[in-house]
């Protein structure tokens, strides 16, 4: 066997050093990447929709084809609208779900329900909305705002019960144990003591649902479908911000555009404050361990 | 009195036997109910696309998928086109997105001081909450006249031998739609797999240092191998992401169902074709067509993420809930 020299073995050492420093800068390398979209799409976002951004806009219904002016009133309350229709259904279901997943132990079932709501959330948002297409518009036969609404709530669902059960597991089991102790009925128990004593974490589940359904487009464009009106009920189809920004956006106008990005603006705003805002007060509230 | 008399006393009075009965059956049956309704709605799902595909299943069989011709008005359909862009641009997502996301997951897990941690995830985070359409108005204006401008002749022009790289540059095309959405898996891929990196034993870390391991030969030994069923997952995930990814791939990739050669030229994706044909059609042998589009896209997302949730439980993720869209 040859001995190796120690000139030999300091080179080799220090190529190995080479190595892992390169390796190093190029991990922190990505991470500077991955910044550098974010940073333009936000700086676009605001230094191009800032210029249109204005009372009229945030008031106003959109002018018709070929005039400027106008703006996205109809479509910001209707995005409101279809909101609060998905949190309406999505939030009892989700919070229940979760209930079951953390509160009742029936192994078998939770495992299949936890599986699929798993899968359900890595549903193509599209998909989501030809399946309430089929259900809901071709039996109504027309869209709907109620359409739309729903599409959006069976995209927060399985968001809403997973979070619901993570919180509720933080729970620790003596605050139960002496709740049913005092002889408080099991439901009771749960509502008024364990749902209320995680209540800050499930709050910051559905605030982070509600962001991403706001921003969600896909789903809507044949459930909701999109309109020129102020929303005119739950079986009409109704105006939202993500559909209006879409259309604007492909279409020839260059008024149009800058109202697409005016429209971006808004809804930039409106998913940032909910998710960045849930964060910080989720961080506040409960320490996660991790 | 004694306490528990006492006791017993109150108690009598405050319980209410009546509410107390019904109370428990009725809450624990709205509960089973809401858990339910997630079986329902999966299987409803299947079925009722299935049902609306039906027409059109039975028309083209299984051709469907093979035959490229897809004329509304011959009501002559073919899935083709799209089942090779989507894939096509996924794949190409992944190929930018995966290197990247890595190097983030391992410079947030191992590298990166413990203060910009959190901070620095927090950032990449921030891109999953972007709505789609904003993706796809930015691509429209700003990234994809930049890279019809810059990346993509100077590739044509030096790599143009190469018939991936060949033929026009239009800006709006495959290109740009992957490059968009590499940008909005990343954090999905970065997430998940930086969790699993973060679950991998420090005891494995600590001995590879003992023995004298540098960083790096640290993270490749002690920790990328144990990681490795969730990093799998995590890729797999972001897949299935970019494959039913719709507004921001509709507004790039060009919207014209052909299969070219070149990554530079206009193609088309299930989820576009979707989103473009859908409103307009009323009935009929078109709409089961893109029913069945839908379907075919619905169980290929079901099994990748099956196939994901599996492979990351292996390595006990918890980021799944947050990394599943």
């Amino acid at each position: 066997m040859k001995m190796k020299t120690l000139a030999q073995d300091n080179l080799h050492h220090r190529r190995r050093q080479a190595v892992s420093r390169l390796a190093y800068l190029l991990c922190a390398l990505s991470a500077v990447i991955a910044m550098v979209p974010l940073i333009l799409i936000l700086a676009y976002v605001v230094f191009k929709g800032i210029g249109a951004l204005n009372i009229d806009f945030l008031t106003r219904l959109p002018a018709p084809v070929g005039e400027t002016g106008g703006g996205m009133g109809n479509a910001i309350i209707g995005s409101l609208m279809l909101i609060g229709i998905a949190a309406a259904f999505g939030l009892p279901l989700g919070v229940l779900a979760g209930v079951f997943l953390a509160e009742y132990r029936s192994p078998r079932l939770s495992w299949v329900v936890r599986l699929l709501s798993d899968i359900l959330s890595g549903v193509p948002s599209i998909i989501v909305g030809v399946f309430v297409y089929t259900v809901l518009v071709l039996t109504m036969k027309r869209f709907s705002a109620l359409a739309g609404g729903v599409a959006l709530a069976v995209l927060m669902l399985p968001t809403v019960a997973r979070t619901t059960e993570e919180m509720l597991r933080m729970v620790p089991d003596a605050l139960r144990e002496a709740s049913l102790a005092l002889g408080i009925p099991r439901w009771r128990t749960i509502v008024s003591i364990v749902i209320k004593t995680a209540g800050g974490g499930i709050l910051t589940g559905i605030m982070l649902a509600l962001a991403r359904i706001a921003g969600e487009t896909a789903p809507l464009l044949f459930t909701a479908l999109s309109s020129r009106t102020w929303p005119r009920g739950l079986d009409q189809p109704v105006a939202s911000l993500p559909v209006q920004i879409y259309t604007y956006a492909i279409s020839p106008y260059k008024d149009w555009h800058q109202q697409a990005w005016a429209g971006s603006l808004v809804l930039v705003l409106m998913v940032l404050i909910l998710s960045v805002g849930s964060k910080l007060y989720f961080g506040r509230k409960i320490k996660p361990a991790r | 009195m004694s306490l528990v008399a006492q006791l017993r006393g109150k108690l009598a009075v405050k319980a209410k036997p009546a509410r107390g009965k019904l109370g428990d059956p009725v809450f624990s049956g709205l509960v089973f109910l809401a858990a339910f309704s997630i079986i329902i709605l999966m299987a409803l799902m299947v079925y009722k696309l299935a049902q609306v595909a039906m027409p059109s299943i039975r028309e083209f069989g299984l051709g469907f998928i093979s035959s490229s011709e897809w004329d509304p008005v011959k009501e002559v359909f073919g899935a083709e086109p799209f089942i090779y862009g989507t894939i096509v641009s996924s794949l190409l997502a992944l190929i930018m997105a995966v290197p990247l996301s890595l190097g983030i997951a391992i410079f947030l897990s191992q590298f990166a001081p413990r203060w910009l941690q959190s901070p620095l995830g927090f950032v990449v985070e921030l891109l999953a909450a972007i709505p789609s359409v904003v993706y796809g108005l930015w691509g429209i204006f700003v990234l994809a006249p930049f890279l019809g401008r810059t990346v993509e002749p100077f590739l044509s022009d030096h790599l143009g031998f190469i018939p991936i790289f060949a033929g026009p540059v239009y800006g709006v095309g495959l290109f740009a739609a992957s490059v968009v959405l590499a940008i909005m898996i990343l954090p999905t891929i970065s997430a998940i797999s930086r969790e699993s990196m973060r679950n991998a034993p420090r005891e494995q870390k600590e001995a590879a240092q003992a023995l004298g391991a540098t960083p790096w030969e640290t993270v490749r030994i002690a920790v990328l191998p144990l990681a490795r069923p969730g990093i799998i997952g995590a890729v797999i995930l972001g897949l299935g992401r970019a494959l039913g990814e719709t507004m921001a791939v509709t507004m790039l990739i060009g919207n014209r169902p052909e299969i070219s050669a070149s990554i530079f030229a206009p193609a088309y994706s299930i989820a576009s074709v979707i989103a473009n044909e859908f409103a307009e059609v009323t009935a009929g042998l078109h709409m089961a067509a893109l029913v069945e589009l839908a379907l075919i896209l619905l169980v290929i997302t079901l099994l990748l993420n099956l196939l994901a949730r599996l492979l990351v439980q292996k390595t006990g993720s918890r980021a799944l809930r947050k990394g599943g869209r």
